[in-house]
């Protein structure tokens, strides 16, 4: 058990080495830039012209129908993994495998629900 | 204390690496895009061929002033490049270069590198929303979008190889290849690498940085080292994405006469070549066009190969 957690120990060991030099080179940077702000410099840039209302402004979010299907098949996905490891394995065989034909087929299914009520269609 | 050493070097060359390919990847791209166009590309900076042009960028942006517009979001704004860089360098740590040549050989090394591999767009996502400017935050929900439309076929076309190879450390799947694995997984192979650069957001699927319509999207308020840092990372993806593609799918370090590590290399560098040859070739796609590419193109064709790789191991044993 020791080695298994020691093993993501040096995992944590890389992410604060990331982080570090992130800092570092912030840090070296604020010693070398210029730092000289302006209202108009601090403006935020749009096209050019002045912005109109603020940058968080309502749109029309057609993505949202691609969240529910990800959040979906993406549940789905993640079971696959701990079920590649030993659908060959002696013992399983014929059954895993048509346990795994039928999880293909309820997500192409799912898909293909979609595709027929239009929602991959725009226009 | 041997150990400790042992992990010590490993560490220092997976940042050596981290640091050094992306610069190589970037004047590779310079060089062969600017050869495909019939240019010439950077010739003056350090005299032969132009091979210290990405040095003198990166002096020049550790140089500029950083400026954080007034609307935006700072810490959000302040940290968003470091979430989309840090996560690559992690990944590099479950990737193997040579029989034992690896950070660490995690047991879920796979789901490992996947679920890391897809922290780098959130990074993304938070420049875009915390910039407060409209076409950031368009760019930021088209980021969005493509990681959930292109995660399904990237996860599904790796959990083939890991049916494949029956586990999901990098290292043990390299060891089980054989070379009629291409054949086999080679719908998954396509699949990976085309969801891989979706995911990059490298051209053809650039629609959340297009520079002609949104302006560079999540990244058009940044300047300096924080947008260097957000180059750093696309070119560490790229590494990344070519990497896992040789792990799972081109057979790692196999090969003849060459030694291991030199084989990873090649075909890194091989499919690294194809990601810019795929920039210059390519108009980008309509939004639209991209959703319908991950969902009626890719997600088929990885639930194909899964079927294909399921049937085809379970009769054989």
């Amino acid at each position: 058990m020791g080695e298994y957690f020691g093993s993501y120990a040096v995992v944590a060991v890389l992410l604060l080495i990331g982080v570090a030099i992130f800092a570092g080179g912030l840090l070296a940077n604020r010693a070398l830039r210029p730092h000289r702000p302006t209202p108009e410099k601090l403006l935020t840039y749009e096209c050019g012209i002045d912005p109109v209302g603020e940058g968080w402004a309502q749109s029309q979010i057609r993505y949202y129908v691609f969240t529910y299907l990800y959040v979906v098949f993406a549940v789905d996905a993640v079971f696959l993994f701990p079920w590649a490891t030993i659908f060959a394995a002696p013992g399983y065989g014929m059954a895993t495998l048509v346990e795994m034909f039928v999880f293909l087929g309820f997500i192409a299914l799912g898909i293909l629900y979609a595709w027929r009520k239009r929602v991959l269609t725009w226009t | 204390m041997a150990d400790l050493l042992g992990i010590a070097v490993r560490l220092a060359v997976i940042v050596a690496a981290f640091l050094l390919l992306p610069l190589i990847v970037g004047q590779m791209e310079h060089k062969a895009m600017a050869h495909m166009q019939s240019r010439l590309g950077p010739m003056y900076a350090g005299g032969f061929h132009g091979w210290a042009q990405l040095i003198a960028d990166g002096v020049k942006f550790a140089q500029k002033e950083d400026v954080i517009p007034a609307a935006a979001d700072r810490r959000v704004f302040a940290i968003a490049p470091a979430v989309a860089l840090v996560p690559y360098l992690v990944v590099m740590v479950v990737i193997p270069v040579g029989p034992g040549l690896v950070g660490v050989d995690l047991d879920a090394g796979l789901f490992f590198a996947l679920a890391v591999m897809s922290i780098g767009v959130l990074g993304v996502i938070m420049a875009g929303w915390a910039s407060a400017n409209k076409y950031s935050v368009l760019g930021g929900i088209r980021a969005a979008a493509q990681l959930m439309s292109y995660e399904l076929p990237l996860v599904l076309a790796a959990s083939s190889v890991a049916m494949a190879a029956g586990t999901l450390s990098l290292q043990g799947i390299v060891e089980q290849w054989r070379w009629w694995w291409l054949p086999w997984q080679a719908i998954g192979a396509v699949v990976f690498f085309v969801a891989g650069l979706a995911e990059l957001r490298r051209p053809p699927f650039d629609m959340p940085i297009a520079e002609s319509e949104i302006i560079m999207g999540p990244m058009t308020e940044y300047t300096g080292l924080r947008f260097a840092l957000f180059m750093l990372a696309e070119y560490a993806g790229i590494v990344v994405l070519s990497a896992l593609t040789t792990v799972l799918f081109l057979g790692g370090w196999h090969g003849p006469l060459l030694p291991g590590p030199v084989w990873t290399l090649v075909k890194v560098f091989a499919l690294v070549f194809v990601v810019i040859w795929l920039r210059v070739s390519y108009p980008r796609l309509r939004e639209d066009q991209l959703q319908k590419l991950a969902w009626i193109g890719l997600v088929p064709l990885a639930l194909l190969q899964l079927a294909l790789t399921g049937a085809t191991k379970v009769l054989m044993t």
